[in-house]
């Protein structure tokens, strides 16, 4: 049996306070420094889409004097390294950690004090960096000594995420249940461990990056890799797609999980599946490169040769990822063709799946030359697409696995409209910004700041140029209020909400055969598993695929 | 609740293994980028007509040379290590590791002799620059390698002799390493 009663809770005596933060500063258990992550990205949500709404607000005044000039780029490196390094990726590592070892029949996490120090050193490195840019460091900051700080505390940050993501990726290869072969992971789990292999991969080349710009910048010199801009010349890619389509991968694993669960049936084809997933991982080429994959202008124009050394790196990074994202998608939503029962976190995930197909699609179009999208606002459109993919996605997984963790629920009928009003919101922050870009609206670190112009919009365009930069505005809006409701729901849910059962969705995998919530070692006893979803075996009366 | 055939615990998986394997994975891609962004400013300094090693700037070849052949008997030391732990022979497997640990520090002062005989300034360019970063990256890795070797040998030494999985994961770590500092010596000190 797997049954452990840890249901009996009772308020900690005032006296265990300081002992109750010290066990959460120092705890090994994965599902902690799960929460942690999850605590601190959902903050940083908060606080990153607030700057991303007022950048979006300086957009729509022509005239640009809503912020003061010297602050945009701040807030922009604010943005751009708040919703990629402080949300995006330790989101989805954060819910990793809380799920994965539950769903391989783990008792604990391998190497759990290799992740909880990954916590402290990208929670530690994220606040310096923004510290930093705050005192007028980071890319294009004006204090020597921030932007020291910026390059050092954003490695550090990235160093953190690594380590907590070998120790994912070590779990998931070696402390699998009995019986539980690869080709019987769970899709969460797959897809962790296809985004945990690739970024160990792309990750430390940027780290590699950040170092040489630090000690170009601390020791300075007739360098290219010195000043303040070179930062986001030569580490850019790490901001950016293709590299951001990897944190983008478990995506895929939660729509995967909450459809097989939702239409109580064996997901099929499961090998087509996992290679679609795994597909999507060859964008870290792009990484690895440090350069954009393009197809140059004037394609038509090139040589056999010229044209085949454009085709053959540009088809590894940006198609394959699309293709695998597309098939990710295509062929998990056979799967709904059961009847499922709509719950939230499948709005949530289906929702994200399509922002991180359409953020796919948007990264390989972007990088044609001949779609003259280069350097406007188009590839921010790309990123947020891809960022707000990860952060639905996030909330559905919160939904989903939430009564694991607390052994409560969150209400239906109060989650599915903020997964639409999310949804929505995403959707409208991103796409005007792609419209917007094919009107040759500039993108990066507003250039009309760099030009000594006061004013965000520097464009020319016939069409209505203010309309796209309003609905992305409304769009950030409507996150920030879909992102708040979504936390203040789960806070009280968690706390307050109705305790649930063991397997409140009628799951099929191990993480439901213990109670809930899910006690310090998880499992009362090691199981054996016979099929890539053990507890559907267990109830095979209401299973038409049984 | 559900009732599951349940268990003994399964024997640990090389878990050391396989961490330290996924680290390296990500060692190698670290000075694997940094190496690959020497080549390109070297590449882009030359076409540019312009000299990438100062001109005088002069290496230790005897230095940088040692630093690459001392990783040979470092990785044959790690193997012995590997060979006598399976034997349950505890003085040879200290032997080993001790001597795979006075060649990291052998290593470790080659570097050394090196930057001391250079002289070069940090701030002389981009090639300085990047000479001090890609190799003192790679100092550090030996470090951290040198730590491991030390932790190794005090864990086997005092007492976990069943405990061998943590002697082959020191061997990989020491491989690894040595492929990639051939790729850095190549690059770095005899193509300049």
């Amino acid at each position: 049996m797997t049954t452990i009663d840890t249901h009996a809770t009772s308020a900690a005596p005032a006296g265990a306070r300081l002992a109750s933060v010290a066990d959460w500063v120092t705890t090994t258990d994965h599902k902690k420094i799960g929460r942690l992550y999850l605590g601190a990205s959902g903050i940083s949500l908060l606080g990153a889409v607030v700057v991303a709404a007022l950048l979006a607000f300086e957009r729509t005044d022509a005239a640009g004097t809503a912020l003061p000039v010297n602050s945009l780029t701040q807030l922009f490196s604010v943005y751009r390294f708040g919703l990629t390094y402080m949300v995006m990726l330790p989101l989805m590592i954060g819910a990793a950690l809380c799920v994965v070892p539950l769903q391989l029949g783990a008792r604990s996490l391998a190497f759990p004090r290799m992740a909880a120090t990954g916590f402290w050193a990208w929670f530690i490195g994220s606040v310096l960096a923004i510290v930093a840019i705050a005192a007028n460091g980071g890319p294009n900051g004006g204090n020597a000594r921030f932007v020291d700080l910026f390059t050092l505390a954003s490695a550090l940050a990235l160093v953190g995420l690594l380590a907590s993501a070998v120790s994912l990726a070590t779990s998931i290869l070696t402390t699998r249940a009995p019986g539980m072969n690869m080709r019987r992971v769970p899709w969460f789990s797959w897809s962790v461990l296809v985004m945990c292999v690739t970024i160990l991969v792309a990750l430390p080349v940027v780290i590699g990056t950040l170092l040489y710009l630090y000690v170009a910048h601390k020791y300075p010199s007739l360098s290219d890799l010195n000043g303040n801009r070179a930062i986001g010349e030569w580490a850019g890619f790490g901001f950016t797609q293709p590299t951001t389509i990897l944190f983008a991968i478990p995506v895929f694993g939660v729509l995967a999980e909450t459809v097989a669960t939702s239409t109580h049936a064996r997901l099929k084809p499961r090998g087509a599946i996992f290679a679609a997933i795994g597909l999507i991982g060859t964008a870290m080429y792009g990484a690895a490169v440090q350069a954009p994959v393009v197809i140059r202008a004037g394609f038509s124009s090139l040589t056999g040769n010229e044209k085949v050394s454009d085709l053959l790196p540009f088809a590894i990074v940006h198609v394959l990822p699309l293709l695998g994202a597309f098939l990710a998608l295509a062929l998990t939503a056979q799967g709904l063709k059961r009847k499922p029962t709509v719950n939230a976190p499948l709005v949530f995930a289906l929702f994200a799946a399509l922002l991180a197909v359409l953020g796919a699609a948007a990264s390989a179009l972007g990088n044609i030359g001949d779609a003259g999208l280069a350097g406007t606002t188009f590839e921010e459109g790309t990123w947020l697409a891809l960022v707000y993919a990860a952060v639905l996605a996030g909330m559905g997984a919160v939904a989903f696995w939430g009564p694991k963790l607390w052994g409560r629920s969150m209400p239906l009928k109060a989650t599915l409209p903020l997964g639409l009003l999310a949804f929505a919101g995403a959707a409208l922050a991103s796409v005007p910004m792609m419209i917007a870009g094919f009107a040759d609206q500039p993108g990066g670190v507003f250039p009309a700041v760099e030009q000594g112009v006061p004013g965000a919009v520097l464009f020319d365009y016939s069409g209505p140029s203010a309309l796209w930069n309003f609905l992305s505005l409304g769009g950030h809006v409507l996150v920030l209020l879909s992102a708040l409701a979504f936390i203040a729901l789960a806070l009280r849910s968690f706390s307050k909400g109705d305790q649930v059962g063991d397997d409140p969705w009628d799951g099929q995998t191990l993480e439901w055969g213990t109670t809930s919530p899910a006690p310090e070692h998880n499992f009362a006893a090691i199981h054996v598993v016979q099929s890539p979803e053990p507890l559907l075996d267990l109830k095979p009366s209401n299973r038409s695929d049984a | 609740m559900l009732a599951l055939p349940s268990a003994p615990a399964p024997e640990p998986r090389r878990q050391i293994l396989v961490g330290t394997a996924l680290v390296v994975a990500a060692a190698a891609s670290l000075v694997g980028g940094m190496t690959a962004l020497f080549l390109r400013f070297r590449s882009v300094t030359i076409d540019n007509g312009e000299l990438w090693v100062p001109k005088d700037v002069k290496f230790s070849m005897v230095g940088a040379n040692v630093m690459w052949i001392t990783l040979l008997p470092l990785c044959i030391f790690a193997q012995w290590a590997i060979y006598a732990a399976k034997r349950g022979d505890r003085a040879h497997t200290g032997v080993a590791l001790g001597l795979s640990g006075l060649m990291a520090l052998a290593f470790i002062n080659g570097q050394a002799f090196i930057y001391a005989t250079t002289k070069m300034p940090v701030n002389l360019g981009t090639y300085s620059v990047m000479f001090y970063s890609l190799t003192g990256v790679v100092l550090l890795l030996a470090v951290v390698g040198l730590g491991f070797t030390v932790v190794t040998a005090f864990r086997y030494l005092g007492g976990r002799t069943s405990d061998r999985e943590v002697v082959s994961a020191h061997a990989l770590y020491w491989y690894a390493f040595a492929a990639v500092f051939t790729v850095v010596w190549f690059v770095v000190y005899v193509t300049k």
